[in-house]
């Protein structure tokens, strides 16, 4: 992962709207006055939602009022976490894991249908925006080895013909079902009866 | 005491101290990039790793508190083979370019590698590259080299009070940067050129001029602003290449201002090197000789009080001391110091300085200021109010807004009624006050310019002395002077009959003048009529552009002298570099021009000048050293009118003339006059 490029283009303003205000109301009650910097991760992540998924420098600066930081701390955290954007992305982000078990199962594959069908590059934006990727490290699910994040849903169990079928259903703005694409149940192992049920895979 | 075993040998040590503080005590030199004194720790660099008994792996001293019986040890082999893997590591990305490093020679990273580095590296991948970043106009950054020590985030945070520098992302990706990368706006920002151990920040101006070890160090003061920063001024040959700070707990720690670190360019632009006299409406270049026939024609023909001098800011004691000599022989009493009308009482010693001292401010539990912004008046010392604000919590109330301090203050009023309450025990915050047991009242000039400024000072000190605030051991009462000269001038009663009545100003508005003598003085603002001006200074400012026989003299850094800051310390400015051109050491200035005068020596040599200067110095104690307490004397009536205390703006890089004279400080105005404007301040 290299540094995080913040977004050339800018807007200028950045307010909670009403719903997300709230929200974010209700997350300073969680902390004491003078601890209210506590917040800044929530409050990231809250103005990331209402922003298309990725915080310009308005919402780093109403954040950094928000809470009374300076400028520069709040701007540390978000360039420290990968889940902050800084810069635009698609419609349907696909994070796909690159890290050790993911890597042995074949990530590779995962990403050159990326490149194929996406772009060349990770974080660009398809022309009329459906769509952008980019590598992660580990997101745990490394027992359904190789997989991809798409927006808050896991697709594992991936090969390069189902990562094509999803690419595609998310060009068709009909994204296919989240889950193992080799007809796993969660992390059952496969081709064995599940012992207690489907309930306790 | 605690005790603690360092290989070997048993020290005791205070309490609260880490095991890297207890190995210094012990002798044992421990190395470290991220640890430093005046800083928190971090505990993010891993060199000051060190052995301890009952634990398996070596563990980082700078961290670690110091415990009764631990036994450490600092020189096996596991220890070195430990600092040796962290060196690897710290290497493994950092460029071998110490050849076009601006560090090269003083970089802690290089000395370091002497004793800990590997002379062959096992990490043959590509080293990582880091863009430039932009930090203003004084600090240079070269970003590939950062160890990622996080020295210089932490005294734009706690020490400088501006959190802009910052570390984003993370692990490999780490860098160093302000926000957006806009320029540093603190007055301290060159201390973090001092704070980096490798060369990744570094000085701008000073970039690729010269290395530490061709230079010729000299140890000095500032004299521009008058709390007397110590400080260590590099030439080579006649240049004064760059200003560094030199350790005074007592007064800069071991901080200095960006005035002072970077106006040195200054002295090298717009020197006057030779005299010069006005004929047809310009200044002509002439000899020495030619020059002074000029001022004694003149002087002769004008009657001796018609005569008038003015003393500038940077001058020494000595100069003063001559120049008031200068002013008995020509039998003329009109001199004066001031730029700015602001009330003085020579009476007592403590009138006119900074009492508590710049020690004492970590010592007091309240401060108040009074129509002063010490932010710019003397950098140095609200560095220190800041320390003592952050350690110490102490509450800070202002009466007079003056802007961003870097530290949270209390505004309890701006106008002169809120103080006639104050001493009349009549206002809310004498409830706090009475509760502190050493407050602190700082008085700035603009306070004492107004109308009542005479009753601010005067009952205020009462007020303070009447409830046991002024005496031996506390000095609650402080007066912010900002010029270098003030407190030797009032010290050598400079304008001592008509202190307050301001004569001198009324008479240079109503042209009664006829010969005016400007001893390095730039600041004074007035109408030109037809006086004929002598300008004696360093610099073509505002001084010599109105005069009509300039006078070449040296500039601080070019001569010997004594000054005496705001606390009354008196310290010994050096020598450095010698004066440019044809140009004398100020006192030499004023010994020839009485020579040509009087045919008479002022002074047979500059011993027997700073001699004579130093007993007048009122309760002087030795050099280095606060001047002795004095019981003060009666109080003086003074009108009170109620008026608004405005605070009036200094334009910090533009001060004096030498910091006009200078390319960097002007830059640096620009950028601010620039934020200001914008208001993109943070």
């Amino acid at each position: 992962m290299s540094l995080k490029k913040v977004n050339p283009e800018q807007p200028k303003t950045f307010k909670f709207d009403e719903k997300f205000k709230n929200i974010a109301d209700e997350i300073l009650k969680k902390y004491p006055e003078k601890n209210k910097k506590s917040a800044v991760m929530p409050f990231l992540y809250l103005a990331q939602k209402q922003n298309n998924n990725w915080i310009p420098l308005a919402a780093i600066k109403y954040v950094s009022k928000y809470l009374s930081m300076p400028y520069i701390s709040v701007y540390e955290v978000a360039t420290f976490y990968s889940m902050y954007n800084l810069s635009p992305v698609g419609k349907y982000f696909i994070q796909v894991c690159t890290t050790t078990p993911c890597l042995i199962r074949g990530a590779d594959k995962i990403i050159k249908v990326c490149k194929q069908k996406i772009s060349e590059k990770e974080n660009q934006v398809t022309k009329n925006g459906e769509c952008s990727w980019t590598e992660v490290e580990c997101l745990g699910a490394c027992v359904n080895a190789p997989m991809m994040q798409i927006n808050n849903d896991y697709y594992e169990d991936l090969d390069e013909k189902s990562t094509a079928k999803i690419i595609d259903s998310i060009f068709k703005d009909k994204i296919l079902e989240p889950g193992s694409y080799r007809g796993r149940k969660n992390t059952s192992p496969e081709n064995k009866e599940i012992i207690n049920g489907p309930d306790h895979a | 005491m605690p005790k603690i075993n360092i290989n070997g040998k048993e020290v005791e040590f205070e309490s609260g101290m880490t095991i890297l503080q207890a190995c210094e005590l012990a002798g044992a030199e421990i190395p470290r990039f991220c640890y430093h004194e005046r800083l928190s720790i971090a505990g993010n660099c891993r060199m000051c790793l060190v052995e301890m008994d009952k634990s398996r792996k070596p563990i980082a001293s700078c961290a670690m508190p110091a415990a009764e019986g631990m036994n450490i040890k600092t020189n096996t082999e596991m220890v070195e083979k430990a600092r040796k893997g962290v060196m690897e590591f710290l290497l493994a990305n950092h460029p071998l370019d110490c050849p076009v490093c601006d560090q090269g020679g003083e970089c802690d990273l290089q000395d370091q590698s002497l004793y800990y580095g590997v002379d062959k590296s096992r990490f043959s991948e590509n080293k990582r590259y880091v863009s430039e970043k932009y930090m203003g106009p004084l600090i240079k950054t070269q970003m590939t080299r950062c160890i990622h020590c996080t020295r210089c985030v932490r005294f734009a945070t706690e020490v400088a009070g501006v959190p802009e520098i910052g570390a984003i992302g993370r692990g490999e990706n780490m860098e160093i940067t302000t926000y957006l990368e806009k320029s540093m706006e603190s007055e301290l920002s060159g201390n973090v050129i001092d704070l980096c151990p490798v060369g990744a920040l570094t000085s701008k101006p000073y970039a690729f001029s010269a290395r530490p070890w061709e230079l010729k160090k000299t140890e000095s003061i500032d004299v521009l602003d008058a709390v007397g920063s110590n400080i260590r001024v590099d030439t080579y040959g006649w240049e004064v290449k760059r200003i560094l700070p030199r350790l005074n707990e007592d007064i800069n720690e071991e901080w200095i201002s960006d005035k002072t670190r970077y106006s040195c360019d200054g002295l090298l632009k717009q020197r006057l090197d030779t005299p010069y006299i006005k004929k047809n409406n310009k200044l002509v270049k002439s000899s020495w000789d030619e020059a002074l026939d000029v001022i004694i024609k003149k002087l002769n023909e004008t009657e001796n009080s018609k005569v008038a001098g003015h003393l500038g800011d940077l001058v020494s004691l000595e100069t003063i001391f001559a120049f008031k000599k200068f002013f008995e022989l020509l039998n003329s009493p009109n001199l004066e110091f001031r730029e700015k009308k602001f009330y003085i009482n020579s009476e007592d010693k403590m009138n006119y300085l900074f009492n508590s001292s710049i020690n004492g401010i970590e010592k007091s539990d309240l401060i108040l200021l009074i129509g002063c912004n010490p932010r710019h008046e003397a950098t140095i010392l609200n560095a220190r109010i800041r320390k003592t604000f952050r350690d110490n919590k102490t509450p800070i109330f202002s009466i007079g807004n003056p802007g961003d301090q870097t530290y949270d203050y209390k505004i309890i009023g701006d106008n002169t009624e809120i103080i006639k309450d104050i001493i009349e025990e009549k206002h809310e915050f004498n409830k706090v006050f009475d509760k502190a047991k050493k407050p602190l009242i700082i008085i700035g000039e603009s306070a004492l310019e107004l109308e009542s400024g005479g009753y601010i000072f005067e009952e205020l000190k009462n007020f303070l002395f009447q409830k046991k605030l002024i005496s031996e051991k506390w000095n609650s009462l402080n007066i912010l002077i900002q010029n270098a000269s003030t407190v030797g001038a009032i010290d050598f009663n400079i304008s001592k009959d008509k202190q307050n009545n301001f004569e001198f100003f009324d008479n240079i508005k109503n042209n009664k003048y006829k010969v005016l003598y400007l001893l390095n003085s730039d600041n004074l603002k007035f109408n030109k009529n037809d006086e004929f001006i002598i300008y004696q200074g360093s610099h073509g400012d505002r001084g010599a552009e109105i005069a009509d026989v300039i006078l070449p003299s040296a500039a601080y850094t070019e001569e010997n002298g004594l000054y005496q800051n705001l606390e009354g310390r008196v310290q010994e400015c050096r020598k450095a570099s010698y004066p440019a051109g044809e140009a004398l050491e100020s006192w030499k200035v004023l010994n020839k021009l009485t020579n040509a005068y009087k045919n008479k020596n002022l002074f047979e040599s500059f011993n027997s000048l700073r001699e004579e200067a130093l007993k007048k110095i009122v309760n002087f104690d030795t050099i280095n050293k606060l001047p002795k307490y004095k019981k003060p004397s009666k109080k003086i009536d003074c009108r009170f009118k109620k008026e608004k205390i405005l605070i009036n703006p200094i334009d910090y890089y533009f001060s004096n003339s030498i910091s006009r004279a200078s390319k960097i400080m002007s830059e640096c105005r620009d950028i601010k006059l620039k934020h200001l404007k914008s208001g993109t301040n943070n």
